[in-house]
């Protein structure tokens, strides 16, 4: 039902959420967040069973908070996916959850940006681009045509929102909202919304309209 | 140490692996959703136990009390919360006078829907944490933590067939507070929220008028309004509908409504607007 978009760039790299959250056919508020900050220059969006985000993705950021806490310096974004996979992988045999994420940071000492995609299995993977949910499965063909490591974050931004509006399109679940950060040397932007606009009337009221509309989704 | 942490913030099931007997007695950060949590017997998975007398086929089944509407909205003036009264077995209407508000302490109320039991239960045990916790800190809790606390303890015990689904209302520093908690562990806070299987005949009242800036009066009989809808076209719901208004200085009973005098009054209403229409 959810959906999460990563992509990584040259310098910077973009990860996006949907905003729906909700119980079985009913949707209970398009303004959630779904993303955790793990650090100065690193965060997650995550989705999958409600509950058991909620939970895993404050346990990682807790975890990493203390970790800075105790030896004065953060863990690598390498070093922290590795280590949420672990506890990811350690939950499989022991605890139903299920969570999966995308986790994106810069590096400062190494000047890298990076983006790992995360599912509940503990499956870890370095990648120029990932995608969760159903909405994976419109987005990425769109984020394998489109996408190029050199593009501007103008480009970039560009490219999400096609995405997006292929999902929106396509998908029969209902995904009217997403939020978006990018993540550079500068650290994790600070949000931005993408919505489509509530129905309205369109066309006269003579009786005869609808062909203009239905070319739309052709 | 990890443990800390891992108590803090993890479900139980987390905290067992985290702990890895490295938490041991006279930790004074221990937080504790029960003084004494219920025990399983070993070897037994509970929720394996649970879901075959659950299920439809099962000739001895658990059944919930699952039919009900409750709402609960912020606007200006605070938060309007409006319930309906019927519990049922089944088919059977076991109850009409069921109190579907649970008045945790002066200034936070809970709704029930889902099980009766485990929202009462676990209600009841939210109210002592809240109390705790005002003595420990000398200050009432917020609506935000308060629905926290409830959240850890029903996750606590994910998966075990627990069944509730309720909206934390209340006043605190920030002003008007809702949090939709349920035993998915589920915890969200939006400005409405209705929950039940007359929850989206609800909706489609409150959702079509529902304002900020609604005055008193007006909030008050959309509540009503929106809960007599659901009991009319779920059978599911009924009875009378009980009214709240959560303000600055704790909530209020505003008011207990048959729905049966709501139908004739709203159908009076209505008769007069068509006949008004006419004239002009």
């Amino acid at each position: 039902m959810e959906c999460l978009i990563g992509m990584k760039f040259d310098g910077f790299s973009l990860i996006a959420h949907d905003n729906s959250a909700g119980r079985s056919v009913l949707v209970m508020k398009q303004n959630q967040d779904k993303i955790f900050h793990l650090g100065d220059h690193l965060a997650m969006v995550v989705c999958g069973d409600t509950g058991d985000t909620v939970y895993f993705g404050e346990f990682i950021q807790k975890n990493l908070a203390y970790y800075r806490i105790k030896n004065g310096y953060s863990l690598s974004p390498s070093a922290a996916v590795n280590y949420t996979r672990h506890e990811m992988a350690k939950r499989l045999r022991q605890a139903p959850n299920l969570v999966n994420l995308i986790m994106t940071g810069y590096d400062e000492s190494t000047k890298q940006t990076s983006l790992y995609f995360m599912d509940y299995l503990g499956t870890l993977a370095d990648v120029p681009f990932a995608a969760h949910g159903y909405g994976s499965y419109f987005a990425l063909s769109t984020l394998d045509r489109y996408h190029r490591s050199n593009m501007s974050k103008e480009e970039a931004e560009g490219l999400l929102l096609k995405c997006i509006l292929e999902v929106q399109k396509r998908l029969v679940i209902n995904l009217p909202s997403f939020s978006f950060y990018f993540v550079d040397e500068n650290g994790v932007s600070s949000k931005r919304t993408v919505k489509t606009e509530p129905a309205k009337v369109v066309g006269e009221s003579t009786g005869e309209q609808q062909s203009e509309e239905m070319d739309v989704f052709v | 140490m990890a443990s800390v942490l891992a108590d803090k913030y993890c479900s139980k099931s987390l905290r067992g692996i985290l702990m890895d007997g490295e938490c041991g007695p006279g930790h004074e950060y221990n937080y504790q959703p029960l003084n004494n949590s219920f025990t399983v017997p070993p070897g037994i998975d509970p929720h394996h136990f649970v879901s075959p007398f659950m299920s439809d086929s099962s000739d001895c089944k658990i059944k919930f009390n699952h039919g009900t509407t409750t709402l609960a909205f912020k606007f200006q003036h605070g938060v309007i919360v409006a319930v309906d009264s019927r519990a049922t077995a089944g088919s059977y209407i076991a109850s009409q006078t069921v109190k579907k508000v649970i008045e945790i302490n002066p200034y936070l109320l809970g709704t029930m829907a889902g099980g009766a039991a485990d929202c009462a239960y676990w209600e009841r045990q939210l109210s002592f944490e809240c109390r705790i916790y005002e003595l420990r800190n000398k200050e009432r809790i917020s609506v935000a933590a308060a629905s926290k606390l409830l959240a850890n303890m029903v996750s606590y015990y994910k998966g075990y067939g627990l069944s509730m689904g309720t909206m934390i209302c209340g006043w605190d520093k920030k002003g008007p507070g809702i949090y939709y908690v349920d035993t998915d562990g589920n915890r969200f806070t939006n400005n409405i929220f209705s929950v039940g299987s007359g929850s989206t005949y609800a909706y489609g009242v409150i959702d079509s008028t529902y304002k900020w800036s609604m005055s008193i009066e007006e909030a008050r009989e959309l509540g009503k309004r929106a809960i007599y809808h659901a009991t009319y076209r779920d059978s599911y719901s009924g009875g009378v509908v009980n009214l709240y208004h959560v303000q600055e200085d704790g909530w209020t009973k505003v008011s207990q409504t048959d729905v049966k005098s709501l139908h004739y009054q709203y159908e009076e209403e209505k008769n007069k607007e068509i006949i008004n229409n006419e004239e002009l």
